[in-house]
């Protein structure tokens, strides 16, 4: 090992150790996953539990296979479409808004009250209202997972924009920054760390509008595929759906985490 | 070549109205090196930021080179206590930040920038990122970006008052040595007072608040003391020192 010469003796035992570390959590991980999976099997088998409403990993997996004859990639390809489309949507128009507000105190003013409540209200409240404007189909479900991301990322940014560090705006001043100068060049860039956070959360609040939209509307997606297991009571389908959308989930967080070291490579943060 | 008359600023607050300066005049002349020293709070900043044209004055003009200054100019540079580099961008790109701001990023000005980062020796730095660098090095490299844009009047405030004690020595001689150099105009404020007699040639002393110039006083050493630290080991030195301190009638 060529990388390690020059290394003292401590500062590679130091290395060691720290890697040996992450073994170990990873391996503690993988084994309670698979522990609570074989121990949910076995519980199934030995009746101790009810398959039928508890399913049953066995089942899950058979479930999964005939489903992938079956239209499954179709119905996951239409929620993360209509999830990409939603978070995109909230976090691009949600970061214009906080920029207006950036930019005008006296908007920024104005807003407060109405953001603070549209803020807590729930956004699924919305559902019927949003069916009934835009139809019922893959457009309501986008904007229920828009909606729900939006208010959260304009409160975010805004908050971020506002919070850059006084000082450094003040050194563009004394140049005789414009307004557009200090933010193109200080405010944004100061913020990116913000947007790649908001980025994060808005994925799993986007998924929430999805799922919630498409147990209203829907005729496809993993959301329509639990609300049609629970109609029909196949808890394996249930069960499956709801694993297939935490991988989907936990692949898209991947996704915009591997975009955030690029950028933050990029940018040497 | 600055020419300051009856300043008066009152700062208008919530909860009523903080007299900062009152009737400040002074004048400097080209190449001269000026200390402004005051009690804490007394209107020091308020002073440079007046004059760098961040601050509305509430009376009284300004003058550089017979031309009323009224907002920012091109004329003066303003150096704030923090070096505010920006981390995303290199050595160089900091450097020129200066220019780009007021698009005159021309291929000279550029040209110029390096040739400053050269002579300060921060030219193998320059594809560096700030967070590379050290505090006294971050500090010059500000130095350089407020230079870049050749400024007709340097404004230091606190410039230097980041740094540990012994970098802090060793920078102000070194800035002390690149502002001769350039033949720079500065306005330096600070609350150390062994500084703004090792760099100054004349040091204006601040009431407390609101601020009027309670003297000022012209510094002159021997023809063969040259250095910040010379100045420091000078036997004048003490006198000056002992005069400031007076004026400054420091309470607890
Ligand atoms: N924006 C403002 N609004 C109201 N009062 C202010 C404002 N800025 C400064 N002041 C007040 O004006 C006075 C002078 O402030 P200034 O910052 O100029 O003092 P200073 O001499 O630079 O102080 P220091 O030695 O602490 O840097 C202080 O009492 C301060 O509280
Ligand atoms: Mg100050």
């Amino acid at each position: 090992m060529s990388t390690y010469n020059g290394i003292s003796e401590a500062r590679a035992a130091y290395l060691r150790k720290i890697k040996q570390r992450k073994t170990y959590v990873a391996v503690t991980q993988f084994t309670i996953l698979i522990g609570l999976v074989v121990l949910w099997e076995v519980l199934a088998r030995l009746k101790v539990i009810d398959a039928f409403i508890m399913s049953q990993p066995s089942r899950i997996v058979d479930t999964f296979v005939s489903m992938i004859s079956n239209n499954l990639l179709m119905h996951i390809g239409v929620t993360a479409l209509e999830t990409i489309i939603g978070f995109l949507l909230g976090t691009i128009i949600g970061t214009l808004v906080a920029v207006i507000l950036w930019w005008s105190d006296f908007i920024s003013r104005v807003m407060e009250p109405f953001l603070v409540v549209l803020n807590s209200l729930p956004k699924i409240a919305l559902g019927p209202v949003i069916i009934v404007w835009v139809g019922a189909g893959s457009q309501a479900i986008i904007v229920v997972a828009l909606a729900i991301s939006m208010v959260v990322t304009i409160l975010e940014m805004l908050n971020g924009f506002i919070n850059t560090d006084s000082e450094i705006i003040k050194m563009a001043t004394t140049f005789g920054a414009s307004r557009s100068q200090i933010f193109t060049k200080i405010v944004f860039p100061s913020n990116i760390c913000t947007l790649f956070n908001s980025l994060k959360v808005n994925i799993g609040l986007s998924l929430v509008g999805v799922i919630a939209g498409e147990f209203l509307v829907s005729k496809a997606g993993l959301g329509y595929l639990i609300v049609y297991g629970g109609q029909v009571f196949q808890m394996d389908l249930v069960m499956c759906s709801v694993i297939i959308l935490a991988v989907v989930a936990y692949l898209m967080y991947q996704g915009v985490a591997m975009l955030e070291r690029y950028a933050n490579r990029l940018m040497n943060l | 070549m600055l020419r300051v008359e009856h300043l008066s600023k009152i700062y208008q607050a919530h909860n009523g109205e903080v007299e900062a300066l009152s009737d400040i005049s002074f004048e400097v002349q080209e190449g001269e090196y000026i200390g402004v020293v005051g009690p804490s709070g007394s209107g020091k900043s308020t002073l440079l930021s007046i004059i760098a044209g961040l601050l509305q004055p509430s009376g009284g003009e300004l003058y550089i080179n017979e031309t009323k200054l009224s907002g920012i100019t091109e004329d003066i540079g303003y150096m704030l206590q923090s070096d505010s580099l920006l981390e995303w961008r290199t050595i160089l790109k900091n450097v020129l930040f200066g220019l780009e701001i007021r698009k005159t990023l021309t291929p000279e000005n550029a040209e110029y920038a390096e040739h400053l980062l050269n002579n300060y020796g921060l030219y193998e730095f320059k594809d560096k990122y700030p967070s590379q660098l050290s505090g006294g090095m971050r500090q010059r490299v500000a130095l350089i970006r407020t230079l870049a844009i050749r400024p007709k009047l340097l404004l230091l405030d606190e410039a230097f008052s980041a740094l540990d004690y012994q970098t802090r020595l060793a920078l102000t001689d070194d800035v002390y040595q690149i502002l001769k150099r350039e033949n720079m105009t500065t306005i330096m404020v600070t609350h150390d007072i062994p500084e703004s007699i090792s760099m100054s040639d004349r040091i204006i002393v601040l009431s407390n608040r609101p601020a009027t110039i309670k003297r000022t006083l012209k510094i002159e050493f021997p023809e063969e003391v040259k250095t910040p630290l010379q100045r420091r080991n000078n036997p004048k030195f003490g006198q000056y020192f002992n005069e400031i301190w007076r004026d400054l009638d420091v309470h607890l």
